[in-house]
């Protein structure tokens, strides 16, 4: 349930970012997600119906799913486990505390679209 | 025409739940409050641990208690009857505490040096871990009833804590419950996670988990004399020099 709190802070973030960047509509958002959040799939669903009433409405999410990957002090390498459940190292079957990537919440890119100006002040200026 | 134009922001998302439990932790680390954040699902035995907890501590040092519950004030006046000063969080719908709800619950306690906060977070085994309350540690409580398969299914709650608490031992013989194989799975996930088994109705592993808690105190009593000792002496050297 918490993925709503995720979309409102995202909305947040991002609508932040666009009042500083001018008066634009939020028309995308990049995102990277760690495999580990598990909210991917959540996040889009209620990201829509979060975004109503705000300078980000109807913008499309992206997300990017960031792999689990953790760091083999034995083999010392960075190695992929099998498992979310299971932080050993796939090769020497060592555990590891140490996990390189798959946590990520980050909002990446924001895309901003300038507003276009009323249709009818646009024919206006057209017929002048 | 409109124009469209991509901006780069490479920030966390919870950038300011994280900037809350920052200052949170500076709070707490200037009072020298060690702070546990307790989480669990619904019906774990969370307050009653809590409570048997803070009966068997008084006298030792100040505690408080801040509670997260969806509704009703019911577990903070269970913890006010053990006379301990407790703050009741509603979240309404959330399903978790942040680290806003907690500085604005510092507001109303009266701290003081080297005692201990108990953050009794909303029942939930999933959504509380990824938050960050400026806490020292995170425990898991997980009960007997339940399922010895909880790590795998949550993993993110076991990876998040220092301990696993194993409770309701008193129920164990009851329940096809495997506290081995429970333990095991948990350390598959965060190979360095402590495990206790208690019971508050029997008092199993009481005197454990109340150890465990006297020696994180002190851990981070002596860290903090350690951090204002090492910044006395930059500063008698700035004078001297």
């Amino acid at each position: 349930m918490h993925e709503l709190t995720i979309a409102s802070s995202l909305i947040e973030l991002a609508s932040d970012h666009a009042s500083r960047n001018g008066r634009g509509r939020v028309t995308g958002m990049h995102v990277r997600l760690g495999v580990m959040c598990g909210i991917a799939r959540s996040l889009y669903f209620c990201f829509g119906p979060a975004t109503r009433g705000t300078r980000c409405e109807g913008a499309k999410l992206h997300i990017e799913e960031v792999p689990l990957t953790i760091f083999c002090e034995h083999c010392a390498e960075a190695r992929s486990p099998r498992s979310l459940s299971n932080l050993r190292c796939p090769d020497c079957g060592r555990p590891s505390r140490k996990v390189l990537s798959g946590r990520e919440m980050e909002l990446t890119h924001i895309e901003l679209e300038d507003e276009a100006p009323h249709p009818v002040a646009q024919a206006r200026q057209t017929l002048q | 025409m409109s124009q469209k134009r991509l901006v780069q922001i490479e920030q966390e998302i919870l950038a300011k739940n994280g900037m809350f439990a920052d200052g949170v932790r500076d709070e707490l680390g200037s009072q020298g409050v060690l702070a546990l954040n307790l989480i669990a699902s619904p019906g774990a035995g969370k307050t009653t641990l809590l409570v048997e907890t803070l009966q068997r501590l008084k006298g030792a040092f100040p505690t408080w208690v801040i509670e997260g519950d969806q509704e009703t004030a019911n577990d903070a006046d269970r913890i006010r009857a053990t006379d301990t000063q407790a703050v009741q969080i509603n979240t309404g719908k959330g399903c978790h505490l942040d680290a806003d709800m907690i500085q604005r619950a510092l507001a109303s306690l009266s701290l003081e040096q080297g005692g201990v906060l108990f953050i009794e977070n909303v029942g939930n085994l999933a959504c509380p871990a990824g938050f960050d309350l400026g806490e020292a540690h995170k425990v898991v409580i997980l009960s007997v009833t339940e399922g010895d398969d909880k790590p795998v299914k949550y993993p993110e709650a076991f990876a998040a804590a220092t301990l696993l608490v194993i409770s309701k031992s008193d129920l164990a013989p009851y329940c096809d419950f495997d506290i081995e194989a429970c333990v095991d799975r948990a350390r598959e996930i965060n190979p360095t996670i402590e495990s206790l088994v208690v019971s508050a109705r029997d008092g199993t592993g009481m005197t454990e988990w109340l150890g465990w808690i006297v020696r994180a105190r002190q851990t981070q009593l002596q860290d903090l004399a350690h951090s204002l000792q090492a910044r006395m002496d930059i500063i008698r050297n700035a004078l001297h020099a």
